[in-house]
């Protein structure tokens, strides 16, 4: 009976997400004028499939205590090199598409090598190397644009629907999760990650790869954040070095994170958690629409509820008896 | 006795100790970037360049000098953006209010910026929310805000007489905004080396539970930190609106990341504790003239930006590194 | 069981920091199924040593040999990989992960780099059970557990890495006699099995009945080896500090007037689940001790006094005048005049990375300025003034206080109080980790404050400081007070007795409150 209650507590803020999100899904669904169809689900999961896969990234190296402002600008910048290589026929198409997974993970390979062999900060690091990579979007696609012979077969597969009902992308993100994600948490590697950001000397002391465990985040977080890029051009068929779009995605992604009960210390929370938040927090401006709220006012209101959401997550220290404890 | 002679020789190290090696190789990538560019053109060193990136500087001076005060608390402020802008719009839209407002109008943005600073404060200090999180939700409040309060429109209003003044002005040649910078800085400095404030400022940073355990009020101190980096930032967005005539929409995204680049460039280190102010003022000269630079050699806009994020890297890499543990 | 070549041989080894030479071509021998006691002070060089044999740190200069062959660890997998497997005394436990977890952590069980769960949770149940935790729940996060059940936890790891050779570094400071009583069945055990066993402890009736060879370090220097029990206290302890060693404490008085109104009056104080209805009193130049074992409350009550604590209820009285502390803020105030030497020096007393000078004036920084303008010299003068008091050793006010050895740490903690001339000193196991010579200055200082008419509370682990220093001990079990000795009462026998909640103490006059069983 008490194995229960340990899962429990550990899945505990992954739940919350859960829930809170199922509340406002149920809501929106409640609401919309065309109601529980196909449709309205698929517009939702894809929307929400783009940040759920960069909250994912930055899930993976928040985990290790660490924080990534570079994960929008991987995601442009993939999103820019996916609409040149994703081209042509099916072969060569699919192989544009492992290219881009493969530039998401050197982008987080050069992220890890400057944190662990340089030992800086990885808040700074990711703020220059975020403007390195936004710098070559820009120079690859100064316009937005797309490839001529673009494979928008491939794109409409993965956008569209299965048996006319489920949303492909929503498949696909349980596809990371089934096959990644839940494989990585499970695995040596991926106890190390938890280890290093719950404690990076006691890891070390233990025996852990504290070093390939750092990697490991970062570079599958670029991968996560590539994916992301890619089911951008598959929604725009385009590619644009947008660095408002890129801030918009880093920040978020931060926001969907602390919803999704990861924790900004290390070594506490899980990816799924964070795609509910990073779902929740979509659907906080599609509620709006759906509640006829002028689109002029919803930045107020996901900026109100993000501010609410974290701070009742912070009324548990008002029951914090002990002030020390209040200091990590 | 042998404690006194020692104490003695101390002193006559410490001076030596003071010679700061970050902020040192700040101020000489100054010097390096100053003779490269010399070699693409001579203008770079005449003094209506300088002074020009003096002013220009200015702006994100001031700014960063909130940020610094956050950052040595071991926090961030990531609510800079829109706390510009807002402080930018609400001065101007007091500046519409007849001459009440017009002599309000500074007054009125610091203000403006004073509270959301005091939102951000609250939340970091008593509701113990990590500074990365609520910062971010109070800039998308403020955004919020400023996008319901024009409309979605650029705003209408345009700068007071005074902004315009102050930011644009000169006074014997010397740029006035530069002057509000000189001026901020004189009363950071103060504040960090000379008052209890700056000093627990130094200790929460350093390790907030001996510094509460030691009876200094850490709570207010952080609170009162957040609330003047926020005012700083408006103060900023008040004087960009001045220089530029009128607010604009998104003014204020261009400061963040520079501000905080700035600051850790200068030797602050980002865990808090530890860095002096005159680091913070080489950091921002330093980005200042890196980016004039490379927009006067008409680099390409991506070009500029690859060759930002490498140079802060390769100068981390020389000072800002963390220790081994081995 | 004996033998010829040493298991483990170091020769040569020395190491720097900076500037402090921590090891000194220190040399050691570790014999299989021989138990080898390191002693001396903080500072002498056993940590080091001990993480330069665990791979955490390499050596400058030197080499090591197992079974003879020379060997060197890039980190502490290795080292483990070769069998030397080490508890350390900061523990080495993941707090955010389960204790099942961090017991197989160097080596989880599975394939393919996915691990077994079920396979590790019985390795960790029976390492668990080995090691005597059987009431350790293997899924529980190890954060939530206390002091002494990490410890068992970090033996039952070490304990399925198979070691060799196994170095214990202060890993029972925290447990109970009955669990320490099973840790030692289980090390003889392994001595038996001819596993080589360092143990490094300042408890000497534990090396007494657990060691065979000792071997005493100074100043990062081997200074002897003797097989155990060939050498009395005495003669240990001055090869540990070098010079002669008079185990004795300033004399004390015979007690202040028993009329005099208690400068610190605490009733019925509660802070549910901890602290059940504390009630006592302390009066000018009084030295009032709290004794029994850790985690009985002893923490606590110094924190809830110093108005760390939320939920207090109960009352607490100053010059007979109730009050209300609700923070060090307050219990500072003049009013009040507290002050409380923390726990831990290097987190809770001191801010390492800023100056001697800037810890010393911290605390009292209000009284050095006018206003918010801080009086430099007043602060200068202030703070020569402390160093010259407690002699500090330190190179300089500007130097950073992490620099200084541990005993200036705690000197430096304990005058950034006294610059504000308390009444009440609280004081948190004060001596732990400092070395002996620090110790004495430190009771005489002790004295001195408490003739000049301050209250003072002080919690040790240390038997003999209990006896030596207080005028009365209230010996904590569970968060009550057990019994109240004064004076004469105060013997090892009564505290070990009490701590361990055995009744029939001989020759006590006073019960104090409830004595349950």
């Amino acid at each position: 009976m008490t194995d229960w209650r340990f899962h429990l507590a550990q899945q505990r803020g992954t739940l919350t997400a859960l829930g809170i999100f199922i509340a406002m899904f149920v809501f929106y669904v409640a609401n919309h004028p065309a109601g529980f169809t196909a449709n309205v689900v698929q517009t939702v999961a894809n929307k929400g499939v783009l940040l759920a896969l960069v909250a994912m990234a930055q899930t993976l190296v928040v985990l290790t205590s660490g924080i990534d402002l570079s994960v929008g600008m991987i995601f442009i910048l993939c999103n820019c090199v996916a609409s040149y290589v994703v081209s042509g026929s099916a072969v060569a198409a699919t192989l544009g598409i492992a290219g881009v997974i493969a530039l998401g993970a050197l982008c987080g390979a050069i992220n890890a090598m400057i944190v662990i062999f340089g030992r800086l900060q990885p808040i700074v690091t990711t703020i220059a190397t975020g403007a390195v990579y936004f710098g070559i979007a820009l120079w690859i696609r100064p316009f937005p644009g797309s490839s001529p012979e673009f494979n928008s077969d491939i794109a409409d597969a993965l956008t569209g629907k299965i048996f006319d009902v489920v949303p492909t992308s929503l498949v696909v993100l349980l596809g990371v999760v089934v096959l990644v994600w839940l494989p990585f948490q499970g695995s040596v590697i991926g106890r190390a990650v938890y280890a290093v950001g719950s404690s990076e000397q006691a890891a070390y002391m233990s025996g852990m790869p504290v070093r390939r465990a750092k990697f490991a985040a970062y570079v599958l977080g670029g991968m996560l954040a590539a994916s992301g890029g890619l089911f951008l051009t598959f929604f725009t068929y385009s590619g644009e070095a947008s660095l408002a779009n890129g801030n918009t995605y880093t920040l978020y992604s931060i926001a969907a994170v602390v919803l999704g009960g990861v924790s900004l210390f290390g070594g506490r929370g899980s990816a799924i958690g964070a795609i509910f938040g990073a779902l929740a927090f979509r659907a906080i401006g599609d509620l709006l629409f759906v509640f006829d709220v002028e689109p002029l006012w919803q930045p107020l209101f996901q900026g109100l509820v993000l501010l609410l959401a974290v701070s009742i997550g912070s009324a548990r220290l008002f029951q914090v008896r002990n002030r020390l404890e209040l200091f990590t | 006795m042998l404690e006194a002679t020692t104490a003695l020789n101390a002193r006559r190290r410490d001076w030596r100790q003071r010679i700061d090696v970050p902020v040192a190789t700040a101020f000489g990538c100054i010097v390096l970037l100053l003779v490269l560019g010399s070699f693409y053109s001579s203008n770079f060193l005449s003094p209506q360049y300088l002074l020009q990136q003096l002013k220009v500087g200015a702006f994100l001076g001031i700014i960063a000098t909130g940020m610094m005060l956050v950052i040595l608390l071991g926090q961030i402020d990531l609510s800079v953006p829109w706390t510009v802008t807002l402080g930018a719009m609400m001065a101007s839209a007091a500046a519409a209010h007849g001459a009440v407002g017009e002599a309000m109008a500074i007054p009125v943005g610091i203000a403006c910026g004073l509270l959301i600073g005091l939102v951000n404060g609250v939340g970091v200090a008593y509701l113990r929310i990590p500074s990365m999180i609520i910062t971010l939700a109070v800039n998308a409040v403020a955004q919020g805000l400023m996008v319901a309060y024009t409309g979605g429109f650029a705003p209408g209003d345009s700068a007071s007489a005074a902004m315009r003044y102050l930011a644009a002005g000169t006074i014997l040649g010397v740029p006035n905004a530069a002057i509000m910078w000189l001026v901020t800085g004189v009363l950071a400095v103060f504040l960090l080396n000379r008052t209890t404030f700056g000093r627990a400022i130094y200790g929460i940073g350093n390790k907030e539970t001996a510094a509460y355990l030691s009876g200094v009020p850490t709570q207010r101190v952080v609170m009162i930190a957040f609330a003047l980096s926020g005012g700083l930032a408006a103060f900023g967005g008040v004087l960009l609106a001045g220089y530029a005539g009128k607010a604009a929409q998104s003014m204020g995204d261009a400061y963040l990341l520079p501000s905080i680049a700035a600051v850790v460039l200068g030797g602050t280190s980002i865990l808090g504790g530890r860095g002096s102010y005159l680091g913070t003022i080489a950091g921002v000269i330093l980005i200042t003239l890196l980016q004039s630079i490379l927009s006067v050699m008409q680099i390409a806009e991506f070009g500029r930006q690859i060759i930002y994020g490498v140079i802060i890297v390769a100068m981390l890499l020389l000072y800002g590194r963390e220790k081994i543990v081995r | 069981m004996e033998s010829l070549v040493p298991l483990f041989r170091m020769e040569g080894i020395s190491k720097r920091y900076g500037g402090v030479r921590a090891l000194q071509q220190a040399d050691l021998d570790v014999r299989a199924g021989r138990v080898h006691a390191i002693l001396g002070e903080n500072g002498a060089g056993k940590s080091t040593l001990i993480k330069i044999m665990s791979g955490v740190v390499a050596p400058d200069e030197g080499r090591m040999l197992l079974d003879g062959r020379e060997v060197s660890f890039p980190d502490p997998a290795a080292a483990v990989a070769a069998g030397i497997v080490c508890i350390f005394q900061e523990l080495s436990l993941i707090p955010d992960l389960s204790v099942a977890d961090n017991i197989v952590a160097s080596n989880p069980p599975g394939r393919f780099g996915l691990i077994d769960r079920k396979a590790q949770r019985r390795l960790a149940e029976t390492a668990l059970a080995r090691a005597g935790g059987e009431d350790i729940h293997p899924m529980a996060l190890v954060r939530d557990l206390p002091l002494s059940r990490r410890q068992i936890i970090e033996i039952a790891r070490a304990l399925t890495r198979t070691p060799r050779v196994l170095i214990l570094d202060e890993a029972t400071s925290a447990l109970a006699a009955a669990d320490v009583t099973r840790v030692f069945d289980v090390l003889k055990r392994l001595k038996a099995e001819g596993i080589a066993l360092l143990y490094i402890s300042h408890r000497m009736h534990e090396i007494a009945e657990l060691a065979d060879d000792c071997t005493v370090f100074r100043n990062g220097r081997r200074i002897a080896t003797y097989e155990a029990g060939t050498k009395s206290d005495n003669e240990v302890v001055e090869m540990m500090i070098g010079r002669e060693y008079s185990h004795v404490f300033p004399p004390k008085p015979a007690g202040p007037a028993a009329t005099a109104t208690p400068v610190l009056d605490v009733r019925n104080l509660c802070w549910a689940p901890r602290l059940n209805d504390i009630s006592f009193s302390v009066r000018a130049g009084e030295v009032v001790g709290l004794g029994g074992l850790d985690g009985q409350g002893q923490r606590e009550l110094l924190l809830a006094l110093f108005g760390v604590l939320r939920g207090i209820s109960g009352q607490v009285l100053i010059d007979g005048k109730p009050v209300s502390i609700g923070s060090p803020r307050a219990a500072k105030a003049d009013a009040i005049g507290m002050a409380l030497i923390p726990e831990d020096r290097k987190t809770e007393g001191l801010m390492l990375q800023m100056s001697v000078r800037d810890n010393l004036s911290f605390a009292t920084l209000s009284e050095l300025s006018h206003g918010v303008i801080i009086d430099r010299d007043a602060e200068r003068d202030a703070v020569d003034e402390m160093i010259e008091l407690l002699g500090i050793k330190t190179d300089g006010v500007s130097v950073p206080a992490g620099s200084l050895s541990g005993g200036n740490q705690q000197k430096l903690v304990i005058a950034k109080w006294l610059m504000r001339k308390p009444r009440i000193i609280l004081l948190n196991d004060p001596t732990r980790g400092i070395d002996v010579g620090t110790k004495q200055e430190f009771y005489q200082l002790l004295r001195n404050l408490a003739d000049a008419g301050a209250a003072i509370v002080l919690y040790s682990t240390d038997y003999d400081e209990l006896i030596g220093c207080c005028d009365t001990v209230l010996v904590l079990y569970d968060g009550t007070v057990k019994r109240t000795l004064r004076g004469a009462d105060i013997t090892e026998r009564a505290l070990i007795r009490l701590a361990l909640n055995i009744d029939n103490v001989a020759g006590d006059a006073q019960p104090n409150a409830t004595v349950g069983a």
